[in-house]
């Protein structure tokens, strides 16, 4: 049923049709509106015997889903930022322990300074902690992609995060065509744990791994991580031939046709991208946009086919190795490599900054005229940079940056956000 | 108390004469269908406490769950020593996941449970004071606060004998670790730091808080049996000496622990809903240093010269437990 909702509604109304049966989670902005969603369907006994817990904390939740888990149930809860860290220690743990656990990143900066904003330097930071991480573009997109998630971690016996940007989907209102429960069921079967905690079949779970067996294990596990890529793929096509839409897959060209530029981005800037390549295209540029929907596991192979007959290549991306550039740049330039085709690095949107057109359209402009250093931040305010670095060879000082950055802002009048 | 408890001091050696008691009465470990959940051939120490609690523990609670159990353990010796891959001491369905989660990881499987409409299978997890007092001590919490259907054990060798005995938040006073070294002005763990989990624990409410130590099996079986026979979130704190970390002769480690109880420095008590409802009474008090001098980690306060203030002060913590939790009649309030 189409219906206008928030972005965080459809994802928990698509959670509720996947048969959730454990649900925990900590209250984090901007994932609250789901998780309340949920809280509340569970209690007016919407969602069958589901268990809604209210946990002391990220690590808890996520604690709670792998027991819940391990004992057979479907398991689901969603967090962002903070407290994607705070459970990180769970994150490798539900991945190594092969837990099909689906979890909602309402992606968002990682402080200090805080910053509740979108970024994508959550989900980054734990991009190879195991999980399947799916990036979703648009509100009905993140809807498909969990109840695409939930069939691909059961069948994989894997973790799946469904990333989607905090606040620029979760709070948006956006028509989204929800599935009914028959179709869901029909293309989700009942959840079936190939080994379980049960008392008729008692089993060690969790078992201490040495040097003898780890690289073993490890290597088994990026064979499923690759396997992954032939079943991301196949349960799009399957999800797309029973509802009728495209949604996630591995990734999506946009007017790739001759272009010589392609951007390559994550998640719900790829609207502003396609709008950005509409206007150079009518400027009589070449360009075109590649977005990626599944970043772990990484599909160089069909990423480098789809950039191979280019000449250059953009990565506009929502984080920072600090001290590096690019994360996904890096991974783009594996996928490339061997074939002289120049990545260029331009990192935008950090903390919720936004990211226009107008913009995306001169950092196409700059790259193709070489005249962007390497990583670009995309509408740096050079101005407050340059005097903060100025005041620094000035006087040594140490502590936190923040408060002279915003002190020099505010001295300019110039918006923060 | 309403009746007499039966003693084991008859033959003077503390034998626990399992032929003096009525069949129903003996203990879980005399029986012929005991589980042997964690089996023999594990890897602990020779002495250990733990080894020996979480053994009767465990089969206490499947004779009560009527083998319908499920068993969650937090990192520490007792994973390490029972699951090296690929082999494994327990019998029953068990799972480690991370040091500072086995209370959410129980709640999870007891969620799960309620979730499938199964109450046939109960829940336990299990932990040394590392996981429990310190870094699992939110989950714990959080666990204790929803009152989710786990009956949780600590093993308490007050510090992390894993890591190679560092202090932890239930190492005692004066005690030497290897974080708390038996050097400078004041020798040992400070005074005055540390954390009560039990009265921790009752402060949430919970239905049944229990103190136990492997002096006693008998009583810690039978604290077990009563906690299973409950419901909602349960804690059972348990004295287990560690020769190792403490430097006891491993064929001490019951006397150790009994010492400890006979002293008064490790009180047991049940409490539910917050109030200590039962305590086991001191037979014949002993003073700190009997149970001191067994352990080389409060060597320095005997050499190279007797510290007087230090056994004083370590006797105070003994006589208050004892006048608070009434462990001899006479000074029962």
């Amino acid at each position: 049923m189409r219906a206008q909702l928030e972005g965080s509604q459809a994802v928990a109304e698509a959670i509720v049709l996947c048969r959730p049966e454990v649900i925990a989670a900590y209250p984090i902005s901007p994932q609250t509106h789901i998780v309340e969603r949920l809280s509340r369907m569970v209690k007016q006994g919407d969602v069958g015997r589901c268990q809604y817990l209210n946990v002391e904390s990220e690590f808890g939740a996520l604690s709670v889903l792998i027991g819940a888990s391990a004992a057979g149930a479907r398991t689901y809860t969603a967090t962002t930022s903070q407290g994607l860290l705070f459970m990180a220690e769970a994150v490798y743990n539900a991945a190594g322990l092969g837990l099909p656990i689906v979890m909602t990143i309402a992606n968002r900066a990682v402080g200090a300074p805080i910053n509740i904003w979108n970024d994508h330097s959550d989900s980054m930071a734990l991009r190879d902690a195991g999980w399947i991480q799916l990036y979703a573009e648009t509100n009905q997109e993140a809807a498909d992609l969990h109840i695409q998630a939930f069939r691909l971690a059961e069948e994989l016996s894997c973790p799946v995060m469904v990333c989607m940007d905090g606040y620029i989907l979760t709070h948006a209102y956006e028509p989204v065509d929800l599935p009914d429960q028959a179709s869901v069921d029909a293309f989700l079967p009942a959840f079936s744990p190939v080994q379980l905690l049960d008392p008729s079949e008692p089993i060690s779970i969790g078992a201490m791994v040495g040097p003898e067996a780890f690289t073993e294990v490890k290597y088994l596990a990026h064979q499923q991580h690759l396997r992954a890529l032939t079943l991301v793929q196949d349960i799009s096509d399957s999800f797309e031939r029973q509802f009728h839409r495209q949604s996630g897959g591995l990734c999506t060209g946009y007017r790739m046709t001759d272009a010589d530029t392609i951007v390559i981005a994550l998640g719900s800037v790829i609207g502003t991208i396609q709008e950005a390549v509409d206007g150079l295209r009518n400027e009589g540029i070449a360009v075109g946009c590649l977005k990626i929907s599944c970043y772990r596991p990484f599909p160089s192979q069909q990423i480098r086919a789809a950039l191979e007959s280019s000449s250059r290549v953009i990565v506009v991306e929502k984080d920072l190795a600090v001290g590096m550039g690019g994360i996904v740049s890096a991974d783009v330039r594996m996928a490339l490599n061997g074939l002289h085709i120049p990545v260029h690095t331009v990192i935008a949107g950090l903390g919720g900054r936004s990211i226009s057109t107008e913009s995306l359209k001169q950092m196409v402009r700059d790259v193709r005229a070489e005249r962007l250093s390497e990583p670009h931040f995309l509408d740096l305010n050079l101005r407050v940079v340059d005097e903060e670095l100025a005041r620094r060879r000035e006087q040594r000082r140490a502590g936190p940056l923040a408060e002279q950055v915003i002190r020099a802002v505010n001295a300019i009048g110039t918006k923060v956000v | 108390m309403t009746t007499q408890r039966i003693k084991f001091y008859q033959t003077g050696t503390y034998t626990a004469g399992n032929r003096l008691l009525d069949e129903e009465a003996r203990t879980v470990q005399s029986r012929m269908d005991r589980t042997n959940s964690l089996n023999s051939g594990h890897r602990a120490c020779q002495g250990c406490g733990e080894a020996l609690g979480a053994r009767y523990a465990i089969d206490a609670a499947m004779r009560t769950s009527k083998n319908r159990l499920i068993a969650i353990n937090a990192t520490g010796c007792l994973e390490v020593f029972s699951s090296p891959y690929p082999e494994s001491a327990w019998q029953i369905p068990w799972m480690h996941s991370l040091f500072g989660n086995a209370p959410a990881v129980a709640s999870g499987v007891a969620a799960a449970l309620r979730a499938k409409g199964r109450d046939d299978v109960k829940v336990v997890a299990q932990g040394g004071d590392g996981a429990t007092v310190d870094i699992g001590f939110g989950c714990l919490s959080g666990m204790f606060e929803r009152n989710d259907d786990v009956l949780y054990l600590c093993y308490d060798n007050e510090a992390y004998m894993n890591t190679g005995v560092q202090r932890s938040g239930s190492t005692p006073p004066f005690a030497r670790t290897n974080t708390t070294q038996a050097v400078g002005e004041a020798p040992g763990n400070l005074v005055g730091t540390g954390k009560n989990v039990p009265l921790i624990a009752m402060a949430h409410g919970i239905p049944y808080v229990a103190t136990a130590s492997v002096a006693d099996l008998h009583d810690l079986e039978a604290k077990v049996t009563t906690a299973m026979s409950m419901n909602g979130a349960r804690y059972i704190h348990i004295h287990v000496p560690c020769p190792l970390g403490w430097g006891s002769d491993p064929a001490h480690t019951i006397k150790v622990a009994r010492m400890a109880v006979e002293s008064g420095l490790f009180p047991l008590f049940e409490a539910r809903a917050g109030s200590v409802v039962d305590r086991m009474k001191i037979r014949r008090k002993v003073s700190v240093e009997r149970y001191l001098e067994l352990q080389s980690r409060f060597n320095h306060l005997f050499k190279p010269c007797r510290n007087d203030a230090a056994i004083a002060a370590i006797q105070a913590i003994a006589d208050e437990n004892i006048a608070t939790y009434g462990l001899i009649d006479s000074t029962r309030p």
